[in-house]
């Protein structure tokens, strides 16, 4: 390809129409389909995601993989998820955001306050509660674009702030307690609620036990009754996360404007405006979060998403995501957010200490950087 | 249309940053085929012109034309749809994203009904590939990234980028600085192409010999101000040399290595 005497462009093989079906070019050598799977960022998640379920297949009780196993691993995992995907999105964009697992109190908080003081709809209180983070998101954005600080330090902050006004708003609201209760009765039933709480499916669920396909009680109940609606909205951010990344204008910005935000502004690209959407998209993340859980549990309280941040990041980063931006995937993150919820619930049905839950995170934390550093050079053929 | 005025003219253009005055009167011009080079020594004011034709500036007086018409850029945007494209040295391409991804950045054609719309990579490959293959880059896959391609190739890459896109006027901010022999002819000989193509460059560089090599007309700027332009014929290499370092002593180190510097 130095060759610059052969560089004068040929005229044939002529240009295929751009609706004929394009013709290969005869001179490309085929991708093999091994190059291909190295490509992808979430490999390495996969891998895990492998070797962690062969590691509990030998080892756990054999309740861990029935439905209902199934379902109280995927249930924690989906709220870590949500937040996961988000934050996969916005270190792929180039930033940080520590400040999600505070968010999720002070949503939590806010969402509370909706309904129980001031005693507006479901609806209305969780559209109130995503636009209260998204301003906050939003924020949290321009803050760093426009003190050009590092996100990790200016995040850091409203770690403290939120988590701290979650605390005073909290004893405020509720009298001097660090708990909120009565959330569940002020919500009211509905339809709204059941998009935000309780299992989805549960007609599938009741026709499949009659059917004898899943297990189900004397009494003909099933023994799981359908799947948490959190799960249902992990997959769905999951497959549209995914989608945007890899398939529209705003996922080849967010690319763009992690891997290198001077050459994205050169060639059009509004990265201010695409980082900004990214930290308002994990605020609303977090105010998902908060909502289901908040619907789950009928209360809040001021611990609520503690250090969640840190779990977001790891498993964003276990998904492939490099610290650095430009390089990830959301379904990485989804896998990686599966592993952790493995892990942590998993541990309980083998006969290990279930505190050996951080040693493994801290490993796996460190094995996924160095697996992802090493695939990169791969990759991009770093020399 | 089809006029006779330059692609882009400049006249007398001043830019001040507070107190410091970065260009005092710059002119110059390029037309159509035509290969500009700017040439100049660090801290000439090459790299505030750049940015001011390419609208990331705005000059303090002078005027500013395009095809004939006064203009006023507000942003790098304004420029780009005027026809001005800028090919930065090392900033044009994001090396851990696809030839494909970079090649349409900023710049992806969209399909569908909102919220639904997309980009069709598929399409994108099969232009990324024929624009590849028409300058005789083999890309093996348009998927691969950046960072697998040489430093020639990148900057290849870019300048087809903006070819593709409609660029009337290429601003190319020394893209053979930082290549080596093989990799500078290749891009000096993709330069010629885009001149024939019909397109004006603004080829700025600090290596003589590269400009020489393209150039049809040399303009050499020093401390703000135009020394003057040359055509091909007026004027020699080392001639061109001197001008450019400011005259007589680099003349006397380089006879006392005994040669070129």
């Amino acid at each position: 390809m130095t060759d610059v005497s052969h560089s004068t462009a040929p005229a044939g093989p002529v240009p295929p129409g751009p609706a004929v079906k394009p013709s290969q070019d005869e001179r490309l050598k085929e991708v093999s389909v091994l190059t291909k799977i190295m490509r992808r960022p979430e490999l390495g998640a996969l891998a895990g995601l492998v070797l962690v379920t062969i590691f509990f297949l030998s080892t756990a009780d054999s309740s861990m993989f029935t439905l209902a196993g199934v379902m109280n691993i995927l249930a924690p995992a989906s709220q870590l998820g949500i937040l996961a995907i988000a934050a996969a999105l916005l270190m792929i964009g180039g930033e940080f955001d520590l400040s999600i697992g505070s968010m999720v109190a002070f949503a939590g908080l806010i969402f509370g306050s909706f309904l129980t003081l001031t005693g507006w709809p479901l609806l209305l209180a969780i559209a109130a509660t995503f636009v209260v983070a998204a301003l906050l998101g939003g924020l949290n954005g321009q803050l760093v674009i426009r003190t050009k600080l590092p996100s990790f330090i200016v995040t850091l902050a409203f770690l403290f702030i939120l988590r701290g006004l979650s605390l005073v708003g909290l004893k405020w609201a509720t009298g001097g307690s660090t708990q909120m209760r009565g959330i569940g009765e002020s919500a009211g039933e509905g339809f709204v609620r059941e998009i935000f709480s309780g299992n989805a499916l549960e007609s599938l669920f009741s026709w499949l036990a009659a059917h004898d396909i899943i297990g189900k009680f004397p009494n003909g109940m099933p023994t799981v009754t359908g799947v948490p609606v959190s799960i249902v909205w992990f997959v769905l951010f999951a497959l549209v996360a995914t989608w945007i990344l890899l398939r529209t204008r705003a996922g080849n910005w967010i690319f763009a404007a992690g891997g290198d935000p001077n050459a994205a502004r050169n060639s059009g690209v509004p990265v201010d405006r695409v980082k900004t959407g990214l930290f308002m998209l994990t605020a609303c993340a977090a105010a998902l979060v908060a909502v289901l859980t908040v619907l789950d549990a009928g209360s809040t309280d001021s611990r609520r998403g503690f250090q969640k941040e840190f779990e977001a990041i790891i498993a964003a980063v276990i998904g492939g995501c490099l610290l650095t931006g430009g390089y990830g995937s959301a379904i990485g993150a989804f896998f990686g957010a599966i592993i952790f919820g493995m892990v942590s619930i998993g541990l309980t049905y083998t006969r290990f200490d279930s505190d050996w839950f951080q040693v493994f995170l801290g490993a796996m934390l460190l094995l996924a950087v160095l697996f992802n550093n090493f695939i990169r050079r791969k990759v991009t053929g770093e020399r | 249309m089809a006029t006779n005025a330059p692609l882009i003219e400049i006249r007398s253009l001043v830019k001040h940053f507070g107190s410091v005055i970065a260009l005092s009167g710059v002119s110059l011009s390029v037309h159509r085929g035509e290969v500009m080079c700017l040439l100049g020594d660090n801290g000439a004011g090459k790299s505030t012109l750049i940015k001011t034709l390419s609208g990331v500036h705005k000059p303090t007086s002078g005027d500013f034309l395009v095809e004939g018409q006064p203009v006023t850029f507000a942003s790098p945007r304004d420029a780009l749809d005027a026809g001005i494209a800028t090919v930065y040295q090392d900033l044009a391409m994001i090396p851990l994203m696809s030839v494909t991804r970079n090649f349409f950045m900023g710049r992806e054609p969209i399909k569908g009904v909102w919220p639904f719309r997309y980009v069709d990579f598929d399409h994108c490959d099969t232009v990324t590939r024929e624009e590849m293959h028409k300058i005789g880059i083999d890309v093996r896959d348009p998927n691969q990234a950046v960072g697998t391609l040489s430093g020639g190739e990148r900057q290849c890459v870019a300048i087809a980028r903006a070819v593709y896109f409609g660029a009337k006027v290429l601003i190319l901010d020394e893209p053979t600085s930082a290549l080596g022999v093989a990799q500078t002819s290749m891009v000096l000989k993709y330069i010629h192409q885009v001149r024939q193509k019909g397109l004006g460059v603004i080829f700025i560089t600090h290596n003589v010999r590269h400009a020489y090599a393209v150039g049809d007309r040399f303009t050499v700027l020093n401390r703000g101000k135009t020394l003057g332009t040359y055509t091909k014929s007026e004027i020699q290499i080392d001639e061109l040399q001197n001008l450019m370092a400011g005259g007589k002593e680099l003349q006397a180190v380089s006879e006392e290595l005994g040669g070129m510097v």
